[in-house]
């Protein structure tokens, strides 16, 4: 119970962190359009291949904002003493992990809405099947966030956290970049038969590393 | 009765660095003890390895009955830490802080807002950012954390830095507040004058080691029950005075 | 039987891994006599259409040095777990090693199989779902070594490593799976895919190269973990040092504490 608690504690004070500063709103979610954007400059707009590219440039692009978002998170739980209170507070580890992961999954799922938005206007292709699109976003999203949390805390107070974290975070990840792309390929084309296989390995990816956080975040959070 | 702090030969590592190469130290329930020594003597080291978050890996050590060596975790919430750090979120306003912090050690929001008006951050202060305060303003509202969450040991790393001398005041009456309602207070301090009329007795640290413990007896002790500050006029030589130790000794227990 | 094993106190080796040593490069050598020269190539009455012809050959090296990593990346998640358990240095150093180990045989793998798909592809590199998820396992394990080089607290560093070292073992299926399924699709024929009808000589050969690759990787093991553990001892013997140093600074600080004091 104390957990749940920790966990709503810890979210509610990330949502009010960003309310205050608009950190994601004013700087990751137009990092991603950007993204979007220098897609389109680096293949050619007019040869269909942003169409065709579509799912794998969209994910691309939550990737590369998942590591900002990251780095913004972990960056404020490191800064002047802030990780000696959380170790000092009594608050549950495995709860701090949960609605850290839980912080970063509702920005990542409000920055998905809006490269959706920005995949649809400026590569003109529109998602079809809408319950596998949505399922997709949920279980990539989920498996991101606690990736990314375990290797946010992981680096939060190290000198060398902002070259270190990409090349930690970014491999392991793969699989949710390909599992994502099949699975939105299927959603956007109508033929969401394998796409839901695709589903199932990310929500195994998920559950995988929730599972690992959860047990993993107290060494992590220590100093030593 | 059990001391509530109890080092013997304790060596912490700092990294490779050994910074505490053998401390010995006791702190009673209800003291209020002054470490003090020259800088990199190891006193911020002592802080944290009684707060549990510096491993002591030979000697032994203890604190508020939980042994450092084995389980260091257990004592981390019923201690306080005020250090260099603030400990507090720049982009929050005082009192999201403080509730913030409050809430994740148990306390209720009355006691945030007590601390808080304790400290003088009730008024126009408590919905600014940290970020746009003052060293002397953190100041503050990392004390009110601490006063609002009550613990039982209070580690104060040089509290009166960067404070006026209202907040040294107020500092000060807090320590003595503290140890009235059961609290023991190790802290550390550059200002021989003013610490010395709050401690109870002072701790040398040097090297990594205890240079001199002074001995309890003609320690002076500060009586200020109502917060104006210390009183350096009332000797009371004895701290297992019954005021001071009855409610400790159930803490310990 | 324990000055057999005893390091000299100038080196990695003792006397038994000396002895390992030189039975070893005899056994790598008739290795690459047999898997270069004796045993037949995949071809002949009885082969199937798909046969490798000579290029069967690099298979007896490529499929050993392949389960060498794998074996490798397993003892570093094995070490982590003990580690995280029984919070002795010498897991922590035993799954650096072989991590370490893991890397050079992974570099190993996608260099064969590099050249494997160069004469059966005409290209270095072929999307193979095998290669693909083998050549992400080297990006995750080169994390891992990065991290290790990035902490310098001792104790932080292991602790830390332990479950990097873990969530990458628990990866390896699941980049295994999606990259399969992502691959699979357009690409049928992979590389370790050996014929089911496989005859005495070429099992033989398969069989004597995995032997080797896997002593070959013991023998790496016993050196790189006897270095590692002298370089801690040196440091745990820095550490008495640095003790001595700071006790003697708190003799003479004392002397000086009331002016430092203030």
């Amino acid at each position: 119970m104390t957990l749940a608690r920790d966990a709503v504690l810890v979210l509610e004070k990330d949502m009010r962190l960003e309310l205050r500063s608009r950190v994601i709103v004013s700087q990751v979610m137009p990092f991603g359009l950007l993204v979007l954007i220098l897609f389109a400059f680096a293949l050619d707009p007019d040869r269909r291949i942003l169409g065709e590219a579509t799912p794998g440039l969209f994910w691309l692009a939550v990737l590369f904002s998942t590591l900002l978002a990251l780095q913004r998170s972990f960056a404020v739980e490191a800064a002047d003493g802030v990780t000696d209170g959380l170790r000092l507070s009594g608050l549950d580890p495995a709860g701090i992990f949960l609605g850290k992961a839980a912080g970063i999954a509702v920005h990542l799922l409000a920055l998905e809405v809006v490269l959706i938005v920005g995949a649809t206007l400026f590569y003109g292709t529109a998602p079809e099947g809408p319950l596998l699109l949505i399922a997709t976003c949920l279980a990539a999203t989920a498996g991101l966030a606690a990736v990314g949390s375990i290797y946010g805390i992981l680096s939060a107070g190290m000198r060398v956290r902002d070259t270190l974290l990409p090349l930690l975070v970014l491999p392991v990840v793969s699989p949710v970049l390909i599992s994502a792309t099949q699975a939105f390929g299927a959603a956007y084309e109508q033929s969401s038969g394998t796409g839901w296989r695709w589903f199932g390995l990310l929500a195994v990816f998920a559950v995988l590393y929730l599972v690992i956080g959860i047990f993993a975040f107290e060494t992590l959070l220590e100093e030593s | 009765m059990e001391p509530v702090v109890s080092f013997r030969e304790a060596v912490c590592l700092l990294g490779r660095f050994p910074a505490l190469a053998g401390v010995d130290l006791d702190v009673g329930a209800g003291e209020i003890v002054l470490l003090q020594g020259p800088n990199g003597a190891g006193k911020t080291t002592v802080l944290r390895a009684c707060a549990g978050l510096v491993p002591v890996v030979e000697g032994s050590a203890s604190v508020l009955g939980v042994d450092l060596r084995t389980d260091p975790k257990a004592v981390r919430h019923r201690v306080g830490l005020l250090g260099h750090h603030s400990g507090l979120y720049d982009d929050l306003t005082v009192a999201d802080n403080v509730s913030f912090w409050t809430r994740a050690g148990r306390a209720g929001a009355s006691d945030a807002r007590a601390a808080m008006a304790r400290l003088g951050l009730d008024g126009r202060l408590a919905d600014v950012p940290v970020a746009r305060l003052s060293a002397g303003q953190r100041r503050r509202t990392s004390l009110a954390v601490m006063v609002a969450r009550r613990p039982e040991l209070w580690l104060l790393d040089e509290p009166h830095a960067a404070l006026d001398q209202d907040g040294r005041d107020v500092v000060d009456g807090l320590m003595v507040e503290a140890v009235a309602s059961g609290a023991t207070v190790v802290f550390v301090s550059h200002e021989p004058d003013r610490a010395a009329a709050v401690a109870h007795r002072t701790v040398t640290i040097a090297g990594g080691m205890t240079a001199a413990q002074d001995p309890r007896s003609g320690a002076p002790v500060a009586s200020a029950p109502d917060g104006d500050g210390p009183d350096p006029d009332l000797p009371d030589p004895d701290v297992s005075d019954p005021d001071v130790s009855d409610p400790v000794g159930e803490v310990v227990a | 039987m324990t000055a057999l094993f005893r390091p000299d106190p100038d080196g990695t080796s003792s006397r038994g891994s000396r002895m390992y040593g030189y039975a070893l490069l005899p056994a790598v050598l008739l290795f690459l006599a047999v898997a270069l020269f004796i045993s037949p190539p995949d071809s002949g009455p009885d082969a199937s259409e798909n046969s490798m012809g000579e290029l069967v050959r690099i298979m007896y090296v490529h499929v050993p040095v392949a389960v060498a990593c794998y074996t490798a990346f397993f003892v570093t998640a094995a070490a982590s777990v003990l580690y995280l358990v029984r919070k002795t240095e010498g897991w922590d150093t035993l799954a650096a090693a072989s991590a370490e180990v893991g890397v050079v045989f992974t570099v190993l793998t996608l260099a064969t199989g590099s050249i494997w798909g160069h004469i059966a592809w005409g290209t270095w590199w072929e999307w193979d779902p095998r290669l693909t998820s083998t050549l992400l396992m080297l990006v995750v394990y080169v994390g891992y070594l990065a991290l290790r080089r990035a902490v310098i607290d001792p104790v932080v560093r292991a602790k830390r490593a332990a479950v990097v070292g873990l969530v990458a073992f628990a990866n390896v299926p699941i980049v295994h799976y999606s990259v399969d399924w992502w691959r699979g699709i357009h690409q049928p024929a992979t590389i370790s895919r050996l014929d089911p009808t496989i005859d005495g000589m070429k099992l033989f050969a398969l069989m004597f190269g995995m032997i080797v690759a896997l002593a070959v990787y013991g023998w790496l093991m016993i050196h790189r973990f006897r270095l590692q553990f002298a370089e801690n001892q040196l440091e745990a013997k820095g550490l008495d040092l640095a003790l001595t140093e700071r006790r003697a600074e708190a003799s003479a600080g004392s002397l000086a504490a009331p002016k430092g004091a203030s």
